[in-house]
């Protein structure tokens, strides 16, 4: 093997090194990225919003129907409640869709595949819906853990699942958009080394595999952004409409 | 037996999770082809929830998977 497939993911530093109490804020190629996807995404949307026609360009075209996507998969799973939170929600969508998307060019770092930065996604949103759902209701959030129609019996049992599967929505969601990710990266990797490794008389048969799995990689990527944004308004679905 | 060969077990023991991911991509696959086949006008609105399992599907496999390389990397 060529090179160690796991090496893509190091971080390391770009230009001096910060330091702010003993927390290291140093510029690396992981903020780099992350703000390339923001400059990307901002103008990308500026170009889109920029001249209003009434035929769209394809430009405007793109951006519309990202907007459409968002706003339909919100009312689809929300509720007309969840219109507020429109803005959120885009844009976690789109940022997680642009990280992913641009993890997929060669040489590129990809952000999302690091815990790190998904487990922050994950807990903000967390900590938010819960701040969100008691806001709301009150202490008759709690609710939540008691679901409609279970036995007496049964429901301190039922209760002590419920509580510890709403626990785990933090790290369920931020590990399956970092697990999809790294898994892929490192899948793409390992077969581009046994390509160097099998050389010109075999080499072809894992190249046209790994052409064949970067498709499947760009469409996880989209599919991840996507499951993201739709458990977000699920979890969100929850904390406004108590149906329990 | 030594670390490292414990490792190396331990880390092929857990990546026998992509079994059930296997398994369960497949059971969302073909049971929604068979309900396209049913009702193909019904088909394209449940074509979400389709991409919905199938990412939650993966996703329990590759927990397995994270399981494998933390224990070959992490430790």
């Amino acid at each position: 093997m060529a090179t160690n497939p796991m090496h893509q993911f190091n971080v390391h530093k770009i230009g001096p090194e910060i330091k702010i109490g003993g927390i290291d804020l140093s510029f690396t190629n992981a903020s780099l990225f992350m703000l390339f996807s923001a400059i990307l995404i901002l103008l990308f949307l500026l170009f889109g919003t920029k001249e209003k026609k009434i035929v769209p360009g394809k430009i405007q075209l793109i951006s519309e129907m990202l907007y459409g996507f968002v706003a339909k998969m919100i009312s689809d799973t929300a509720g007309k409640k969840a219109k507020p939170y429109f803005p959120f929600i885009f844009s976690l969508f789109i940022f997680i869709l642009f990280c992913n998307m641009i993890g997929m060019l060669p040489y590129s770092f990809t952000v999302t595949s690091h815990i790190i930065v998904t487990l922050a996604f994950a807990v903000f949103i967390f900590v938010g819906v819960t701040i969100l759902g008691f806001a709301i209701h009150g202490f008759k959030y709690l609710k939540i853990f008691v679901p409609s129609g279970v036995p007496i019996v049964l429901l301190p049992i039922i209760m002590i699942i419920e509580i510890i599967s709403y626990l785990s929505r933090p790290i369920s969601l931020s590990v399956r958009l970092f697990a999809n990710m790294m898994a892929g990266h490192t899948m793409l990797k390992v077969f581009g080394g046994f390509v160097i490794s099998l050389g010109l008389v075999a080499g072809w048969l894992p190249l046209t595999f790994s052409i064949a799995l970067t498709g499947l990689e760009i469409l996880v990527a989209f599919l991840q952004a996507y499951v993201f944004a739709i458990l977000t308004c699920i979890y969100l679905n929850d904390a406004l409409n108590l149906h329990h | 037996m030594e670390l490292e060969a414990a490792k190396m077990i331990g880390a092929g023991l857990a990546a026998i999770a992509l079994a059930g991911a296997g398994v369960g991509i497949g059971l969302i696959f073909g049971n929604y082809l068979s309900g396209a086949m049913r009702n193909p006008s019904a088909a394209q609105k449940q074509f979400p929830n389709l991409l919905l399992g199938f990412a939650l599907a993966e996703a329990t496999g590759l927990f397995g998977l994270v399981v494998a390389l933390i224990i070959l990397f992490a430790f």
